[in-house]
């Protein structure tokens, strides 16, 4: 195995005067799909944000590519090839899907080719082409959200609860949508509480707790073992298995 | 006895003790200290000034509410008594007349200011607040029937606080420090003739008194205002300050105590305003109404130190001495580099507002508690280290 | 029958009602305007009302200008700036430089080449200056304050007594005369032949403030609807974070904006100061209150806002100053109030309060 493409060390980062991660030690293998588990308020959205560099790193180290970007503005570590989709979407509502589309790809016009696959993809982004992101559905909206991310070719996608509130017709949409990145051997990190969504697509897995990582492993040891989930994540999928 | 009177806040640091204690004993002996109209008028000055910077404080400093319309207020005040004593002649029913218009003007007029203040965000204050005394500027110099417009209304005062009024027959003594600084500095083997020059007459006449009403106007009002910020009341709107949604949460409404703050800020202003126009006896739109008279009050508070009360009193004082005497050292300086076309320009006596200026924006980057906070801060650091070491 | 017809009529009444409510609701912009151009025809003459509404355009369009900076800053970074005026003062007396002391000459020339020459000269070097002064306080006098708005406050209110004792130091402390350019004096007036509105008079400086305003209102339209940098600053004012994401450094744009809204500022003064023929390093604190009523009008961060509350200050300015001048700036601090009532969000709000 490669060595892992974002390495986490002694992660600690504080919201305000809340201390919120305690200690994260987080890999995240290559041309995988790794999932990210854990209650509300574990600090798994507070661990994506740190690695963009939008919650301060207090302490600890991130390591991207081999190189440490701990402490990198935003911008500077987007530019390194990693696109965050946070857990609100980040649309920008007033701005038609075109030009979120256009701002998205940052190195230049967008890619012709590229975008007729994102459109195959996610349809709904070409019929909608030029109106207001704002007057998109939910779905709708996080289509887009990935779109942007994915409008171009990027080394690490990190991926903030995407089935948030949305309809399960749409959510397998979306699992379509992810199936076709994995076979592109994309480096995804993915937030989410729906296991059985998460189920379907990771690779690798980490359950948090409390600011810290207290699990590591395959999902597919995961989701056989019913009292592992049953301790790490206070659930069973037994009755849906 | 103290802890009473100061409601317990106390200066809390030495420098700050020993300078408070000079301005009080230098405002409290004032005609008898300092001779000549131009050191009795800065005296005066200084009294009402506190008293409105206190009082800006209270909003700025305790309760994080920026207004731009504190002159508003203070013109109110101002202009109330000098139209009552126009329209009735100068009697003190007119006075009370006055004060009267004044308190309930200077009380509806915040309430409004209050009420649009819940429409708009916090930081929308500020803008509402500016606009709004400017209209109420351009509408006092437009009405210049009744308000004499940019010439202004002269204020004849009652003859009991006027020059030709004698409280006592005969002359007092005065004990001039400035000549008996100046003369220690030049001429030390003669010390007798120079505290001998130094002693002048002092006739008690009502501008004296009416010096002295500012100065027991001020000492109460700083002394009350000290009080309710140290009660229950000033501790809500510090919590308000640091944290409005928690205020909120904990069952404080924090909309009747931000309308609360302003009304009592303009009240207090507004008498202050009041006690200007019978101490300088003249009222206009720039001396009460200015946009730069504002700012002047907003430096003087955060110079001085927002949130400490204490502050106003160090602010006040030392900005009025400044606006009246920095032009004179800056004026000895000039006369040092006179010549050289650029810099004699940045020292010119005219230029002492550019050093002001710099001196805020600095004040607010590296000293942002003000003169007073700092000396608390260094207080505090000087404590510890004796109680380390 | 008749009773079916009166169903008919209330039906088209309601249905007219509705769409009426629904315009005031949706545009309140155009109906603030519209409302605001027809009044004062009950008021007064046509002709009257023509050079009136021709010279509330001019004024509106220029602070228009000055204000389109401030509204942006805002909008964009949060930031409220209490120094534009200072800005605006010093555009003033950049451009008088240019169009009094070195180029009077040019100006007073009455060709056009010449007169044109020293206008764009006049106004590039107001914009340069206060562009980049604007670049300096950005840096030093703003950035050390980003997110706490009551420092912005204060250090901005002591940033504008710096320069405005600056322009003092330079210029001195007198009022300046400014003369308009031999051509853009005088009036243009129509003929009387013209029905209804024949005899009409309006000063030509008032025209060509009015043609550079609208200029610059397309020119700024165009970059804000279509360059990238102009989807960029809306994408900003809607969430700088996510602007950061997709990795533009936003301190970068924050930057290019307040130095172009300082050198807008600097060119409404300059424009100013040949339509008051008077300039004083004051000016600027003055123009800043209706600047101010004209970013709270349209809603903070938003051009199109911007526009249509300064056109309004205008036109309330000059009517009011007809009809009653005494309540001129009561009535335009007074809109601000009953919009404030009405929508405290502005006309067209582009961020959320």
């Amino acid at each position: 195995m490669s060595e892992p493409i974002l390495t986490l060390s002694g992660v600690h980062a504080d919201i305000d005067q809340y201390h919120i991660l305690h200690g994260v030690d987080l890999q995240v293998p290559r041309g995988e799909l790794t999932v990210l588990l854990g209650r509300n308020g574990a600090g798994k959205s507070t661990t994506m944000r740190t690695i963009m560099g939008l919650t301060r790193l207090r302490r600890g180290e991130v390591r991207f590519n081999g190189e440490s970007i701990g402490g990198l503005p935003t911008p500077e570590i987007a530019r390194r090839g990693i696109a965050f989709v946070p857990e609100n979407m980040g649309i920008f509502a007033l701005l038609s899907v075109r030009e979120n589309m256009e701002l998205a790809a940052n190195s230049g016009p967008i890619d012709e080719s590229r975008l007729e696959w994102i459109f195959r993809l996610f349809p709904p982004l070409k019929r909608f082409w030029n109106r207001s992101a704002g007057n998109l559905s939910g779905g709708q909206k996080q289509m887009l959200a990935i779109a942007r991310a994915i409008i171009e070719p990027r080394e690490l996608l990190l991926v903030d609860e995407p089935t948030k509130g949305l309809a399960p017709a749409i959510i397998s949409d979306l699992v379509g949508a992810f199936e076709e990145l994995k076979a592109q051997q994309a480096t995804i990190l993915l937030v989410e509480q729906n296991f059985n969504f998460s189920r379907r697509l990771g690779k690798s897995v980490a359950v948090m707790d409390d600011g810290r990582i207290v699990y590591t492993g395959q999902m597919a040891d995961l989701a056989e073992d019913d009292d592992l989930q049953k301790e790490l994540l206070g659930l069973s999928l037994g009755a849906h298995a | 006895m103290l802890n009473t009177i100061l409601s317990g806040d106390y200066p809390r640091s030495r420098i700050l003790s020993v300078l408070l204690v000079a301005i009080f004993i230098c405002l409290a002996l004032g005609p008898f200290l300092f001779s000549g109209t131009r050191a009795f008028t800065t005296l005066g000055m200084i009294c009402i000034f506190i008293v409105v910077v206190a009082s800006y404080d209270v909003m700025l400093g305790y309760t994080h509410i920026v207004s731009f319309a504190h002159t508003m207020f203070f013109g109110i005040g101002a202009y109330a008594v000098a139209m009552a004593i126009g329209a009735m002649g100068s009697s003190f029913s007119a006075i009370g007349l006055g004060v009267l218009a004044a308190v309930l003007a200077a009380t509806a007029l915040a309430l409004l200011l209050g009420m649009l203040s819940l429409r708009v965000k916090a930081i929308f204050f500020a803008l509402v607040t500016l606009a709004v005394a400017f209209a109420f500027m351009s509408l006092v110099n437009q009405l210049y029937t009744i308000t004499g417009g940019e010439d202004g209304l002269r204020v004849r005062v009652p003859r009991e606080l006027g020059p030709a009024f004698r409280l006592i027959e005969s002359d007092l003594y005065g004990f001039s420090i400035t000549t008996f600084l100046s003369g220690l500095f030049t001429q030390p083997w003669n010390l007798g003739e120079v505290i001998r020059e130094s002693v002048y007459n002092v006739r008690v006449n009502g501008r004296v008194v009416m010096y002295y009403v500012c100065f027991f106007f001020s000492l109460g009002m700083f002394l009350l205002m000290l009080r309710m910020m140290n009660s229950p009341f000033g501790r809500v709107l510090q919590a308000i300050r640091e944290n409005e949604f928690r205020a909120e949460a904990l069952g404080y409404r924090t909309v009747y105590y931000r309308t609360a703050t302003v009304v009592l800020a303009a009240v207090v202003t507004a008498l202050a305003g009041v006690l200007f126009a019978l101490f300088n006896r003249y009222v206009n739109p720039e001396n009460t109404l200015d946009f730069e008279l504002m700012v002047f009050i907003l430096l003087m508070c955060v110079i001085g130190g927002m949130g400490t009360m204490y502050g106003a009193v160090v602010g006040a004082t030392l900005f009025l001495l400044a606006e009246n005497y920095l032009q004179d050292l800056l004026r000895v300086i000039g006369g040092l580099v006179d010549g050289v076309p650029l810099v004699s320009g940045l020292v010119g006596p005219e230029r002492w507002l550019l050093w002001f200026g710099v001196l805020f924006v600095l004040s607010v980057y590296f000293f942002p508690k003000g003169m007073v906070g700092q000396l608390r801060v260094w207080a505090d650091a000087r404590r510890r280290r004796r109680e380390t070491g | 029958m008749s009773a079916q017809y009166e169903m008919l009529d209330r039906e088209v009444a309601q249905g007219f009602r509705q769409r009426f409510s629904q315009f005031r609701e949706h545009r309140p912009h155009l109906f603030l305007l519209a409302l605001m151009v027809i009044v004062p025809l009950f008021f007064m003459d046509l002709v009257t009302w023509v050079t009136l509404t021709v010279s509330g355009l001019a004024m509106g369009l220029m602070l228009f200008i000055m204000a389109s900076g401030m509204t942006l800053t805002f909008g964009l970074m949060s930031v409220l700036n209490l120094g534009h005026g200072a800005f605006i003062s010093l555009g003033a007396f950049s451009g008088a430089t240019v169009i009094v002391f070195w180029m009077g000459d040019l100006a007073g020339s009455g060709s056009l080449g010449a007169t044109m020459l020293a206008l764009l000269a006049a106004f590039v070097f107001a914009m340069a200056v206060a562009g980049s002064l604007g670049l300096l306080f950005e840096r030093f006098v703003i950035r050390p304050v980003y997110g706490d708005h009551l420092k912005q406050i204060l250090v901005t209110v002591g940033g504008a007594i710096i320069i405005m004792e600056l322009i003092h130091v330079i210029w001195g402390p007198n009022e300046i005369p400014v003369p308009r350019p031999n051509l853009l004096r005088g009036a243009v007036i129509l003929d009387d032949a013209v029905p209804l509105i024949g005899g009409v008079a309006v000063e030509t400086y008032r025209l060509a403030a009015v043609l550079l305003g609208l200029l610059v209102y397309a020119v700024m339209s165009w970059v804000i609807d279509r360059t990238k940098a102009g989807i960029l600053i809306r994408a900003g004012v809607e969430s700088t974070e996510m602007v950061e994401v997709m990795g533009y450094r936003i301190k970068l744009l924050f930057l290019g904006v307040f130095i172009a809204g300082s050198a807008l500022a600097g060119l409404g003064g300059a424009m100013w100061s040949m339509y008051q023929e008077i300039i004083t390093a004051h000016m600027g604190e003055t123009l800043m209150i209706s600047v101010i009523v004209v970013i709270i009008l349209g809603g903070l961060g938003s051009i199109k806002g911007c526009f249509y509350g300064a056109i309004l200050v205008g036109l309330i300015n000059l009517y009011v100053g007809y009809l009653a001048p005494v309540f001129a700036a009561i009535a335009t601090v007074g809109l601000m109030v009953a919009i404030l009532m009405w929508r405290p969000q502005g006309l067209i709000p582009v961020i959320k309060v």
